[in-house]
């Protein structure tokens, strides 16, 4: 058995803060009886902790777990608390956490406009009110008129725009990073970042960032967690 | 204007009435000299019949080797769709004994009502099978109203069936007779006894073959083989013993032993089937081949499965002929609908309609003196086709033998030549 | 509560008593209800229990009376010498083929041609390769009398040929296209180019370099498939009735043969004749298995020594002919059936017809409807059930992480692994003692339990390998996961969906004895309808129907592939797919 996880979980496993932004009280993964993660930690509204951590340390595996797709190998005790409301047992489509990968994940299927509406909460009735939102949506990131396009001929940067602005329509509590920015060049990395960033802090989310970039980390400008490999 | 004012003012369309009149005259005494078919007898039974067979659906059980004849029962099925609302399936047999074995699991299952089988092609061993199990509803035969154009008292052969008494549980549909066709543009001088015909094989090795018994066709040419080479051709009518089986039957073997490594592929494989013989016949893979259907060769002519050079002869002995026959079994599910679809099988129009080689070229089992005039035409004037012999030109007809006869020929045949060998 | 609340696990409980979580558990059952109550259905009567007949005590009685049939060691030896050769002869082929020709533009181009051959029923490429075959087909036809002087078509016994010679090569022409798929489906899981290049690189010629380093891999994946088609060639029935010998026939014919006599009494020995096949195939299975070791303990040895085989330029050469003649058999067989259907008078030795015609098609296009409808009706209720049931076992395979890979998949094969006539017998025996009317229903569950497997066969790949993170993505925005299976996950699989589907259906469309069987011969598909033509022997109307039939098969493929192209005409990210 090799616990490792950083830092040491304090004592006070619930503070009053918990009633805002996303808390992992004494969250402890564990496979075949080995401890694979163990943390307890405290994201703020609007404020980035950035987890770090060589491939096989069970970052993946963590957001699975906050997500709610957990597959039952693993044995998870501890709370997730967003918003002062405990997630854990709720099914991941009411969770509200929202997620964004390395690679943008646009349905192909679907053209960039019913890609956002996928995203629109059911609760904005009506064609007309939708397309609009969509159309203001688009707006937004600066794509104007692309409702009808095809993902496949968007840009890289364009791309992932749209997948954050997708992601961003329904309305998510709290949002996960796993990588978001490894799959872009130099010059858009910086600019998705701080796109990223920058609407996830208007919007006050609470953001769990995974990554092993240096320069990601930096641009957080919050909380850092290493976890350590686990052979 | 009327026509009427219009024949007054013109002399000769006044004519045209009269002969007309006069036309009309000679119909109503001409059906008044034959009034058994003039008008379809129509009693309160068969109207009765008529409405309860209404939208029945009728599972014809029939042989389906040919494609012509199921041609010709997709043709009727329409018909009689059309005329009396009766629906037909056909079920395609590859032999007639899958009817026969599916009415007894039936029967055996206690399935008295809603079987399977409504209406059955049958004869022979199959006829005897269902008989003498109690499997056949009836009498019916003369309930039909097309019965009586059949004019069964003159025609013995159509109440007997392979010697069995049919007992009014079957109708005859059609007449077959054993013929042989040939190719003229390769033979001129075809062997017309048996014993010509094994000469003709000597000299001719692998140019011909008969159908793989227990197929019926194979079967007939075995019986038709034993008439020509048996002295006890009276006996077959009466069944077969243990007492005089081998002593009938020993010529016809000893010419098989002789004859088969003569035959196509040395008698090492059979056609499946009859119509399989035209196909080796087009081919030229043979020379000689047989038929039970006097009109078949005609047939494949026009559809171009024969080359136009084929024609038909028989032997000088004589040829096996038989007729078969629609039965009810005794748990139909649509008795009705399958009385009426024999009826209808029955009429001059099916029945010339099947006379046709372009449809099926199968010999009437109708009495042509019984119908009208109108009626008899069809029949008269129908080109039957060069490779088809004029009634007269058929010789003598052989009757079957006592089915007995059939299955012990069949087994011992299997013993020998077949999978026993 | 008893347990401190953070040991609590995290994952959500809803789904776990979700319907859907037996799914597996359904699917298998309906492959394997019916095949053993069929095999039930077959054993008893076999040992003399058979209560509708008169059967109620247990005897040796149909047994001995089986062993009694004169033809029955032959029949049997038929079984296994046709089985067995034409599984050597097509393993041979494609390994061959494979190693002499992997990563070539003429392997992808094979590739290419594997789907439309795979749709031909067996029924279809059997008259095909009749009429290629027959002394007065094709191929004399074409070297008479020019070459040959004959004048008559030369009177040998083919088709029909008492070895069953001509019966295999109408099924190697068949089985070739199916073990070339599997083996480059199985290429797939394999570093096979990888491997052979690194074999390649230490001075191995390249047909043997795969042999050794791949073959073995490939090997175990194909080792299903190897024994379905053993069994399958071992006991084929609508194959041998057009191809192979009569006197006797092959012992599966044989027991159709008895099952449609009048004598009842022969139901007790068809039984006994199905249960035969059954052991035989069993016994033959297991023997493969014992030469597939001491075959790959010799050719263990055979590396060991090292030697390089660089001139294989022969060899290959030789593979490719052998893998071409199938399939060219295949291709030409069809050719001339469309061109009978559309002949006019055609004598031999002439290479086409004097005339051509549309005749016989109009005579039949009537007859052609309701079995047309028939075929379609139940191809579709089958492919339809199997889909479901596919896509509701992958779900929850998906959905609780059930674990039903390769130890498991071995199950799925099973049906294919016994063959037909051993439970397909039993049914009909069962419908018989139990009163039940078989119909079109009982023939489409029987359809099921083949088109089922390779439903799931082909659906399970393309569906596992699809990217989960949209699926995350999907929940993440509020998705359930029934709305991101059908607004998500299904479309974006419709290509593979409609292929399934086009296997399933074209595998129901050959279906010859489950429907004859099972439907008691009141079913009548194409298939049927085809096979009953070919005692007739008329080759016009046969092409009609091999035609019908091969149609039947090969439309729903060219919608698989015509319909997502259109479909996603505007989509570029679900092209090349």
């Amino acid at each position: 058995m090799n616990p490792v996880y950083s830092p040491p979980h304090p004592d006070t496993t619930e503070g009053s803060d918990d009633a805002e932004g996303l808390a992992l009280r004494r969250l402890c993964i564990r496979l075949a009886g080995k401890v694979l993660v163990d943390l307890d930690a405290h994201i703020a509204p609007g404020r980035i902790l950035t987890i770090m951590g060589p491939s096989g340390s069970g970052k993946s595996t963590l957001l699975s777990v906050i997500i709610g797709t957990t597959a039952p190998a693993f044995t998870v005790s501890g709370r997730i608390v967003l918003d002062g409301t405990d997630i854990s047992h709720l099914p991941p489509q009411k969770r509200r956490v929202g997620i964004l990968f390395q690679d943008d994940m646009l349905f192909p299927h679907l053209s960039i406009g019913a890609n956002l509406a996928f995203g629109l909460p059911p609760a904005v009735r009506g064609r007309s009110a939708r397309r609009e939102r969509v159309v203001r949506a688009l707006a937004d990131i600066g794509l104007e008129g692309f409702e009808n396009r095809d993902p496949a001929t968007l840009s890289g940067g364009q791309r992932a725009r749209v997948a954050l602005m997708r992601m961003l329509l329904a309305e998510p509590r709290a949002l996960l990073l796993d990588e978001p920015f490894s799959g872009l060049d130099a010059a858009l990395r910086d600019h998705i970042r701080e796109l990223v960033f920058s609407r996830a802090r208007e919007r006050r989310l609470p953001v769990l960032l995974v990554t092993h970039d240096e320069a990601d980390a930096r641009a957080a400008a919050g909380d850092r967690i290493e976890l350590a490999h686990t052979d | 204007m009327t026509p009427l004012k219009v024949a007054r003012n013109h002399p000769r369309c006044a004519r045209q009435s009269v002969v007309i009149l006069i036309g009309l005259l000679q119909i109503v005494l001409v059906s008044g000299r034959t009034p058994a078919s003039a008008q379809p007898v129509v009693n309160a039974e068969w109207v009765r019949t008529l409405d309860a067979a209404r939208g029945q659906t009728v599972y014809f059980h029939a042989w389906a080797g040919s494609t012509h004849i199921n041609a010709y029962i997709a043709w009727a099925g329409r018909e009689v769709e059309k005329r009396f609302g009766v629906r037909v399936e056909h079920v395609k047999l590859s032999d007639t004994s899958e009817a026969v074995s599916r009415i007894l699991a039936e029967k055996t299952a206690g399935r008295t009502e809603g079987g399977a089988v409504d209406l059955v092609w049958i004869n022979g061993e199959n006829f005897r099978a269902l008989k003498e199990n109690g499997l056949l509803y009836g009498p019916w035969a003369e309930t039909i109203p097309n019965w009586r154009l059949l004019n069964a008292p003159d025609h013995r052969e159509l109440t007997t069936d392979f010697t069995i008494e049919t007992d009014g549980l079957e109708v005859p549909w059609s007449r077959a007779q054993m013929v042989f066709y040939y190719d003229s543009a390769r033979i001129s001088d075809p062997p017309r006894t048996i014993e010509a015909l094994e000469a003709w094989l000597v000299e001719h090795p692998g140019r011909f073959t008969y159908p793989l018994p227990p197929e019926f066709l194979g079967t007939t040419f075995l019986k038709q083989a034993l008439y020509g080479l048996t002295p006890y051709a009276h006996e077959l009518a009466a069944p077969a013993t243990d007492a005089n089986y081998d002593r009938v039957t020993a010529p016809l073997w000893s010419f098989l032993e002789r004859v088969t490594p003569l035959l196509w592929r040395q008698g090492r494989a059979y056609p499946q089937s009859g119509p399989r013989q035209l196909q080796l016949v087009a081919d030229g893979e043979i020379d000689l081949a047989i038929s039970f259907n006097p009109g078949e060769a005609s047939a494949a002519i026009s559809r171009y499965e024969l080359p136009p050079t084929v024609r038909t002869y028989v032997m000088n002995y004589g040829s096996l002929a038989n007729a078969s026959f629609l039965a009810i079994p005794f748990n139909a599910s649509a008795t009705e609908g399958a009385k009426v679809v024999a009826n209808f099988l029955l009429s001059p129009e099916a029945q010339a309609h099947k006379l046709d080689p372009e449809v099926w070229g199968a010999e009437t089992v109708l009495d042509l003196d019984q119908l009208s005039a109108a009626d008899r035409r069809l029949f008269e004037t129908m080109e039957r086709g060069a490779a088809t012999l004029p009634p007269d030109a058929l010789g003598t007809r052989l009757p079957e033998p006592h089915p007995s006869w059939t299955e012990r020929l069949e087994a011992e045949w299997d013993a020998r030549f077949g999978v026993g060998r | 509560m008893g347990r401190p609340f953070w040991s609590r696990p995290v994952t959500p409980r809803h789904e776990d008593r979700s319907p859907f979580r037996y799914a597996p558990l359904v699917m298998l059952g309906v492959m394997f209800v019916p095949v053993m109550a069929g095999l039930a259905g077959t054993m008893l009567p076999a040992i003399g229990y058979f209560p509708a007949l008169g059967g109620d005590s247990i005897s040796p009685g149909p047994i001995m009376d089986l062993l009694r049939w004169p033809g029955f060691w032959r029949a049997s030896a038929l079984s296994v010498t046709t089985g067995v050769g034409v599984t050597i002869l097509s393993l041979a082929i494609v390994i061959l083929f494979t190693a002499a020709w992997q990563g070539t533009r003429l392997f992808s181009a094979a590739e290419r041609l594997l789907s439309p051959l795979l749709s031909v029923p067996h029924a279809a490429a059997a008259f095909g390769v009749a009429f290629l075959l027959a002394p007065s087909g094709w191929m004399t036809r074409v070297i008479s009398p020019w070459a040959t002087s004959w004048t008559t078509p030369p009177d040998v016994l083919i088709p029909q040929d008492p070895w069953g010679l001509t019966m295999m090569a109408g099924l190697v022409a068949k089985e070739v296209p199916f073990l070339l798929l599997m083996t480059i489906a199985a290429l797939g899981q394999t570093e096979s180019v990888k491997s052979r290049v690194i074999a390649q690189s230490l001075g191995y010629g390249r047909t043997w370099a795969w042999m050794t380093v791949v073959l073995p891999r490939v090997y175990e994946q194909i080792r299903l498939p190897v024994y379905a088609v053993l069994a399958y060639a071992m006991s084929v029935v609508d194959v041998a009735i057009i191809l192979g010998p009569n006197a006797p026939a092959t012992l599966s014919a044989q027991v159709v043969s008895w099952m449609s006599d009048p004598d009842l009494a022969l139901r007790f020995r068809a039984s006994a004749g199905a249960a035969a096949q059954l052991g035989l195939v069993g016994v033959t299975l297991i023997l493969w298995r014992m030469a597939e070791l001491s075959v790959g303990c010799v050719a263990r040895r055979w590396a060991y020594r090292g030697r390089r085989m660089q001139r294989d330029r022969p060899l290959r050469v030789g593979a490719l002919v052998a893998a071409a003649m199938p399939i060219a058999a295949v291709l030409v067989g069809l050719l001339s059936l469309a061109v009978w259907s559309l002949a006019g008078f055609w004598s031999w030795p002439d290479v086409l017809p004097s005339s051509f015609t549309g005749t016989t098609w109009l005579r039949h296009a009537s007859d052609l409807r309701d079995p047309i409808l028939e075929t379609v009706r139940i191809g579709l209720l089958a492919v339809g059930v199997s889909l479901v049931l596919t896509i509701v076992t992958l779900e929850a395979e998906q959905r609780f992480n059930l674990n039903l890979t390769t130890r498991r998949l071995g199950l799925l094969y099973a049906p294919l692994l016994v063959p037909q006539v051993a439970f397909l017998v039993g049914l009909q025996t069962l419908a018989l003692e139990s009163g039940l009317d078989a119909g079109m229903a009982a023939v489409t569950v029987a359809h099921i339990v083949f088109v089922l497997p390779y439903v799931f066969l082909s659906m399970a790949g393309p569906y596992r390998a699809w990217d989960d993170r949209y699926a995350t993505i999907a929940t993440a925005m509020g998705s359930g996961s029934q709305r991101t299976l059908w607004r998500i996950r299904l479309p974006m699989l419709l290509g593979p969906l409609l292929v399934a589907a086009a296997i399933g259906f074209a595998v129901s469309v050959g279906q010859y004895l489950p429907t004859l069987l099972v439907g008691a011969g009141r079913v009548q598909t194409l298939t049927t309808e085809a096979v009953a033509l070919a005692s007739g022997g008329d080759r016009r109307v046969i092409g009609v129907y091999a035609l019908s039939q091969t149609l039947a098969a090969a439309v729903p493929f060219m919608v698989a592939i015509a319909l997502p192209r259109f479909v996603w005409r505007h989509r570029r990210g679900l092209q090349h797919r």
